[in-house]
């Protein structure tokens, strides 16, 4: 699999890290309880098939951090940009 | 009929006619008490305590494809019961005895083989926090022993002892760990669970959970309606699709898995070895061939395959802890769809819809909680209260804190 | 001709004969020859036994697909078990052995398994071996494990070297037969970067432009994601002994492939058809015109094609006697005809062979004519051919599935990878030229094998499906079809055949034939590379390496790094050297490379700002100069890392991280900064090895730095307070940043110069402090000191803890959002009865406590109710004695009562008293000083 980085260009998959689903939205209301809001955000997800946005690090390269539109059905990439 | 050496011989000086299909391919019927979807370990296992151990009346298990085809025929074929936390360990212990009598209890020959498990450590640290699981799986009276370098090096002579990056400092052991042919255990339990009366439906994929009031009332599947007074989920990696079905969502994100086999070899590995300074593991199976993985791919999948750098990793990670296998070939690999939690542990649950009952959230360990993961679904679904043993893996553990997290890596599931 | 080689043709240099041994024996062959073409040459039929009824094996094919010729290679470490004899080139000294069988290959003892197959029926090990329960363990099991697998691995260390590489192409073609080359020119022609693998040798030389890059010997075992190919090339596998890399790992990258594998040939199943001199008729063809053997002197030919018909005229060529051709088409065709009759031989239309006869090898062919009389024809070569199978197993490694054509009989491309094309033989064109499938030749006598390897027979696939394993999947897994080393290349599309026929279903409603990687076995060596022993990984050496080795230091992995972890002076185990520098520390001066702790220089408007959200505490109110303690959480609200971070400037910070999460903790601040909070004006970049940091620790430090440090600075204790920071330079203008922090609890101060000057400056420290006895300290005395003193470091900090396990909740801001803050309140994240931290001293005074070992309440039993807590750290402290730091349910509210300490995997229980965690000073005076 190979993720084409908007600094570095294509890149094999070895240079980066994907930490967590990018449709996800840290809650605004600056975390004074642990509301249903926070622990949503943390620990529930729609884990569907077909495209998904990603968080991906580019950690052997610019340390930039992607959103990539994958399709976790066949890994096609269809979209990475800048958060 | 009941397999015994006796059969055997007699089947075969008969030419073999007298074998029945080891499970019947029964129609679906228009309602069941029970209906469990996934006819994989969980599904088949569950189906089988289900009808042994609780009197719930008629049972079905709905198999999307051809049973045993999903995680339970991918595996690694492990089996132990060396976790750390009290959360784990006596559920763990519960399947490790389950396994024990297993082949007895359901006439099958699963191969149980306890060979050993050893987790080589390389440091100080590392031996530390061997030990503390080490005293906690004595203090849950399971079996555990901590060798030294001498000591591991008279059992385990062929690890790189001289010239490795990270020393081989000695191991964790569980003795009772070891192996069970994977196969064996989808086809011995289904045909146990058949004998005993449950359906076995395959090809039958279910589309939608039917509700009303808030309870569920059946399914619709690709082979028509069937009406069910209480469903269990236990499909591994798709646990979230059919959460979605009921409306809800899981602590889950499903991702690759690969395992690897080599062409067979004459005996060469007697036991389970885990390598600590990367990801790498390794037997032998009763066919030859060394069985090995390593860690997950690292990225969301429901392709059941992964890619080269894995691949790269994990083979660097064998030929660093026994040089000796740099000349065995890789003969095929594969990959599998792992139900990855928040805290690397299961969910055995309610589901938030009444009657509904959900098994998920296995990560890369299921093969080896297949008998207790059966047992303890078995029971929540039959006496509507967990098992005492699996009382932790709540789906509310995640909001509330009460983590079962092995590893102490957080909510990330790929880091499990 | 003399032996079994032809007088002219073949591509095998005649002019350079090659020597080998095969089972100890001395043979002549040929510069090009592979040792199957070599022993066939030499009238060598028998090379093998089989996995589960040890039947004689020879020779099948003349490829990869190669199921039964599997032998032991070289001797020794370089011992290669289940080789290919045909893909084997030969060359001068090689030795080779056959497998799986003794005493010998004529005289095979377990051959007797084949007299009492029946009770070897597919799958008959689950239906028994259980009773005994014990015997399982004892006896069966390592029976069958003695009896598994087909060649021994050497048990020693791979003594060859691998390489890798990644070559970067615009079209990779892969196969270079006809159709491959042609794909290839035609590719370069429009300007495109084309490389061309082949998996065979290059016997013929071939005319490529040069936009071409060719691979010979190189097979291309699995395709991935988005373009990318793994490719095997042999570089030295040819050759005697060679020092140079044995095989390459070639990682391709390409723009768009195009397959050219051309078509596997698939057996015709019958009584007995895996005997030597049993071959596919294809095979024999590559005999004669590649190698210029013949593998028979009289053949008789079976088939039910056209294309197997091009055998006849090369046979006569040969000189071989053709008995016969048995056709199973009812009428055969006017082509075979054509060439029988030019021949000379006659043809058997709407016939079958039942059966091979011959007790080692083939001797005669037992015929079924379609009249239904007998006939036996005399023969020593059997060639057949059931038809051809496109060589498509790459367009299933992502998923897809091939389809069936029933205009060829065989399984064509489906659903291709992303920028694949097949074409030629493998698209499935020109091949199974008025092909009428005979699957099997029907319930005669005689075992007819569909796996060889495996040894699975026809009969196997029908009890499988008695017995319910009649989906393709049950079907291999209950028989074991298809998973010997050939991955059932010559066996899978009969077997699906078989099975739709038993099954009464059609082919495509029975299932497909779907592949994964690799194509063929690739050695693990191979995909581990030149990552192997030492160079398994990198390793980071700190800036002053140089001077911890020349004062004797030994090294300690923490992580990649090699750190020193102690400097025995003679007469010194681990134990007194880290005493002795702990003693050093505490009441001199001592010197230690913390340079591996992570180091994040962080800088721009908001940096105080950033800070405020990935730490729990305050840092805005943060002086210029001064250096703060950070704790910092995970989202979930547990305990990520912590560190000090130094504020040098109004908008310039530097961080510190723990060694092992100076990568998680860089990871963070960039999600942080990059996708939480980017509207923060931050900047910052890890200085980790930019900068050599040495502790200079005990009550002479200040008098040993004052040494050093260039006026103005003035290093006085009331310019300079604790936990203060400067910019710098020392020893007469090197730049420098000083800290006055201490891990060890003793008054202390970390300096840093730029990592060139590393040895230089831990040089210039002990000139300074040798009048004080200043000596280099290691991470065990680090260990004790930090341990004396209550600090948190990695054993506590397991990501299973939280502030308040830990004693920090007080850092815990109530006023700002900081990451973790609102899941870190969570009461199951706060309650009490949590394992908090506290100290530990044995009882007695003396016995050692470990880490890991766990606390029950004194005089209750052994068990998991009474599990309260484990030790975390441990240490032999020279003034203390032994000490512990350890996480106890309810600690703190115990301090003064007794603990049991049980360590039971290292003999361990005593009794321990619970206390303060900060061992030494808990004043904290020291520090001041």
């Amino acid at each position: 699999m190979r993720i084409t980085c908007p600094h570095c260009g294509p890149r094999g998959v070895e240079e980066f890290l994907y930490t967590q689903d990018a449709s996800v939205t840290r809650p605004t209301d600056g975390g004074a309880e642990p509301t249903k809001e926070w622990t949503d955000y943390v620990y529930m997800r729609d884990n569907f098939k077909g495209p998904r946005k990603e968080y991906w690090y580019h950690s052997a390269g610019c340390h930039a951090w992607l959103v990539v539109t994958r399709d976790v059905s066949t890994h096609e990439i269809l979209k990475v940009e800048l958060p | 009929m009941r397999y015994s050496a006796f059969t055997v011989v007699k089947e075969a000086l008969r030419g073999h006619t007298g074998w029945r299909p080891a499970w019947r391919k029964a129609e679906p019927a228009p309602q069941y008490d029970v209906v469990i979807i996934g006819g994989g370990g969980g599904g088949l296992s569950t189906a089988y305590y289900l009808a042994k151990n609780h009197n719930v009346g008629r049972i079905a298990v709905l198999e999307k494809g051809w049973l045993g085809n999903g995680n339970i025929g991918r595996n690694t074929t492990i089996i132990r019961s060396n976790y750390g936390l009290p959360g784990n360990i006596p559920f763990y212990e519960l399947s490790m005895k389950l396994w024990e009598g297993l082949e007895q209890d359901i006439n099958y020959n699963a191969m149980v083989s306890q060979r050993g498990v050893f987790n080589i450590y390389h440091s100080d640290a590392q031996r530390d926090a061997y030990a503390r699981r080490g005293n906690a799986m004595r203090l849950h009276g399971v079996d555990a022993e901590l060798l030294d370098r001498e000591q591991l090096r008279r059992e385990i002579p062929y690890l790189d002892y001289d010239n490795a990056r990270f020393p081989v400092q000695g191991a964790l052991v569980q003795r009772r760990g070891g192996t069970v042919r994977h196969d064996a255990v989808a086809w011995g339990y289904a045909r146990a669970a058949d004998r005993r009366g449950v359906d076995i439906i395959e090809n039958c994929e279910v589309t939608r959970i039917l509700q009303e009031n808030g309870m569920v009332t059946g399914v619709e599947t690709t082979r028509g309606r069937i009406g069910a007074g209480k469903i269990g989920i236990a499909v591994a990696g798709s646990s979230s699709l059919l959460a979605n079905m009921a409306g809800f969502r899981l602590p889950i994100e499903s991702h690759a898995l690969q395992a690897f086999v080599t062409e067979g070899l004459k005996p060469l590995i007697d036991n389970v070895i885990t390598f600590g300074a990367g990801h790498f593991y390794i037997s032998q199976s009763d066919k030859g061939g060394l069985v090995f993985g390593g860690d997950i791919d690292g990225y969301n999948s429901y392709a059941a395959r992964g890619n080269l750098p894995t691949v790269e990793d994990v083979c660097e990670g064998g030929v660093a802890l026994m040089p000796m296998i740099g000349r065995a070939r890789l003969l095929r690999s594969w990959g599998g769809i792992m139900d990855m939690t928040m805290d690397g542990s299961p969910i055995i649950d309610f589901a938030p819809v009444k009657n509904l009952f959900l098994n998920a959230g296995w990560c890369y360990g299921g093969f080896k909680a297949v008998p207790a993961m059966g047992y303890c679904f078995a029971h929540l679904i039959a006496r509507e209260a967990p098992h005492e043993v699996a009382a932790a893996y709540r789906l509310d553990r995640f909001a509330e804190g009460k983590l079962i997290d092995e590893k102490g890596v957080g909510a990330q599931p790929n880091l499990h | 001709m003399s032996g079994f080689r032809i007088a002219t043709g073949g591509l095998v240099d005649r002019g350079k004969p090659v020597n080998f041994t095969f089972d100890g024996k001395r043979y002549q062959g040929y510069a090009g020859d592979t040792l199957a073409s070599a022993l066939l040459a030499n009238g060598v039929k028998l090379v093998g036994r089989s996995f589960k009824y040890h039947r004689p094996r020879g020779i099948l094919s003349a490829g990869s697909e190669e199921p039964n010729a599997l032998v032991e290679l070289r001797g020794g470490a370089y011992r290669e078990p289940n080789t290919r004899a045909t893909m084997a080139e030969i060359y001068d000294g090689l030795e080779a052995s056959s497998q799986n069988r003794f005493p010998s290959l004529k005289y095979d003892a377990l051959a007797v398994n084949d007299l009492i197959s029946p009770f070897f029926a597919a799958g008959f090990y689950y239906k028994t071996f259980m009773w005994p329960a014990k015997f399982w363990e004892k006896f069966y099991e390592p029976m069958i494990r003695r009896a598994a697998g087909l060649g021994r691995n050497a048990g020693l260390s791979d003594p060859d070297t691998y390489e890798k590489i990644t070559e970067f192409c615009d079209v990779l073609v892969i196969g270079g037969g006809a159709d491959g080359v042609a794909a290839a020119r035609e590719a370069a022609a429009t300007g495109a970067r084309v490389v061309l693998c082949d998996e065979n040798a290059p016997l013929a030389p071939v005319e490529l432009p040069g936009g071409v890059k060719f691979l010979p010997r190189t097979t291309v075992f699995a395709v991935y994601d988005g373009g990318t190919y793994a490719a095997l090339e042999r570089l030295t596998d040819h050759l005697p002994v060679s020092s140079a890399p044995r095989q390459r790992l070639t990682k391709i990258i390409a723009g768009r492939c195009i397959l050219a594998t051309g078509a596997i040939e698939r057996p015709m199943v019958f009584g007995h058809n895996d005997k030597p001199g049993v071959m596919l008729a294809g095979a024999v063809a590559t005999y004669i015109s590649r190698y210029g053997v013949a593998p028979g002197r009289n053949a008789v030919l079976f088939l039910n094609n056209d294309d197997a018909a091009g055998l006849i005229p090369l046979l006569a060529q040969a000189r071989v006697g053709i008995a016969g051709v048995v056709d199973s088409r009812l009428k055969s065709t006017d082509l075979v005809y054509a060439l029988a009759r030019e021949a000379g031989v006659p043809v058997f239309a709407g016939a079958v062979i039942t059966r091979a006869h011959g007790c080692q090898s083939v001797k005669d062919a037992e015929i079924r004519l379609h009249n239904g009389t007998t006939l036996r024809l005399p023969c020593d070569l059997i060639a057949s051919s059931g038809g051809f199978n496109p060589n498509i197993a790459l367009t299933s490694h992502l998923g897809g599935g091939p389809v069936w054509d029933e205009t060829i009989a065989a399984f064509v491309p489906g659903k291709l990878p992303p920028g694949m094309e097949v074409v030629g033989k493998a698209a499935g064109q020109g091949i199974n030229v008025n092909i009428q499938p005979c699957w099997h030749v029907g319930a005669f006598p005689g075992k007819s094998f569909v796996d060889f390897q495996n040894d699975v027979t026809v009969k196997d696939i029908r009890l499988a499906n008695q017995e319910g394993f009649s989906s393709v999947e049950h079907l291999k897994r209950y028989t074991t079809l298809g998973m010997a080393t050939d991955q059932g290349k010559t066996a899978n599309v009969n077997a699906l055949a078989i099975l739709a026929e038993v099954t009464g279903k059609a082919i495509p409603e029975t299932g497909t034939t779907r592949f994964r990687p690799p194509y063929t076995p690739v050695a693990l060596g191979a995909l581990a590379g030149p990552h192997k022993g030492k160079h398994f990984r990198p390793t980071r050496l700190a800036p002053t390496h140089e001077f911890s080795q020349a004062h004797g230091a030994v090294f300690v992995e923490t992580g990649l790094w090699l750190r020193a972890q102690y400097y025995p002076r003679p007469g010194e185990d681990w134990l007194a050297a880290a005493q002795r520098e702990v003693n050093t520390v505490r009441n001199h001066v001592g010197i230690c490379d913390v340079t591996t702790l992570g180091k994040i220089d962080i800088q721009g408007p908001d940096a105080a700002k950033f800070l405020e959200c990935v730490y729990t505490n305050s840092w805005t109110n943060l002086a210029v100069g001064r250096v703060r303690y950070g704790l910092m959480l995970r989202e979930d609200g547990f305990v990520m890392d912590d560190g000090t971070t130094a504020r040098l400037g109004e908008q310039h910070f530097v961080m510190t991280t723990t060694t092992a999460n100076a990568g998680k903790v860089m990871q963070h601040l960039e999600f942080c900064s990059q996708v939480l909070w980017p509207e923060l004006d931050v900047s910052f970049i890890s200085v980790t090895d930019q900068w050599a940091q040495i502790a200079v620790a005990g009550p002479d430090s200040r008098a040993t730095l004052a040494k050093i440090v260039d006026a103005p600075f003035d290093i006085s204790n009331e310019a300079f307070p604790y936990m203060g920071c400067a910019e710098l330079t020392v020893c007469g203008g090197t730049p420098a940043r000083l800290f006055r922090i201490s891990f060890s609890g003793e008054l202390a101060y970390e300096i840093a110069v730029p990592a060139r000057y590393g040895n230089a400056l831990a040089a210039k420290l002990m000139e300074a402090g040798a009048e004080f006895g200043i000596a280099p300290y290691g991470t065990e005395a680090l260990g004790i000191m930090r341990t004396e003193k209550g600090h948190a470091a990695g054993p506590e900090l397991n990501g299973q803890t939280t502030a308040h396990d830990l004693g920090l909740h007080k850092l815990l801001s109530k006023k700002k959002d900081f990451i973790g803050r609102a899941l870190a309140a969570r009461p199951a994240l706060t309650d009490a009865s949590r394992p908090t931290l506290v100290g530990l001293k044995p009882v007695d005074g003396v016995t050692v406590l470990r880490a890991g070992s766990h606390l029950l309440p004194v005089g209750a039993a052994a068990t998991a109710e009474n599990d309260q807590g484990y030790v975390t750290s441990a240490a032999r402290s020279p003034s203390l004695g032994p000490i512990a730091l350890a996480l106890l349910a309810n600690g703190p509210a115990r301090i003064g009562e007794q603990i049991r300490v049980y360590d039971p995997v290292r003999n361990g229980d005593t009794l321990a008293e619970i206390v303060n965690p900060v061992h030494y000073d808990p004043s904290g005076s020291r520090l001041h000083a």
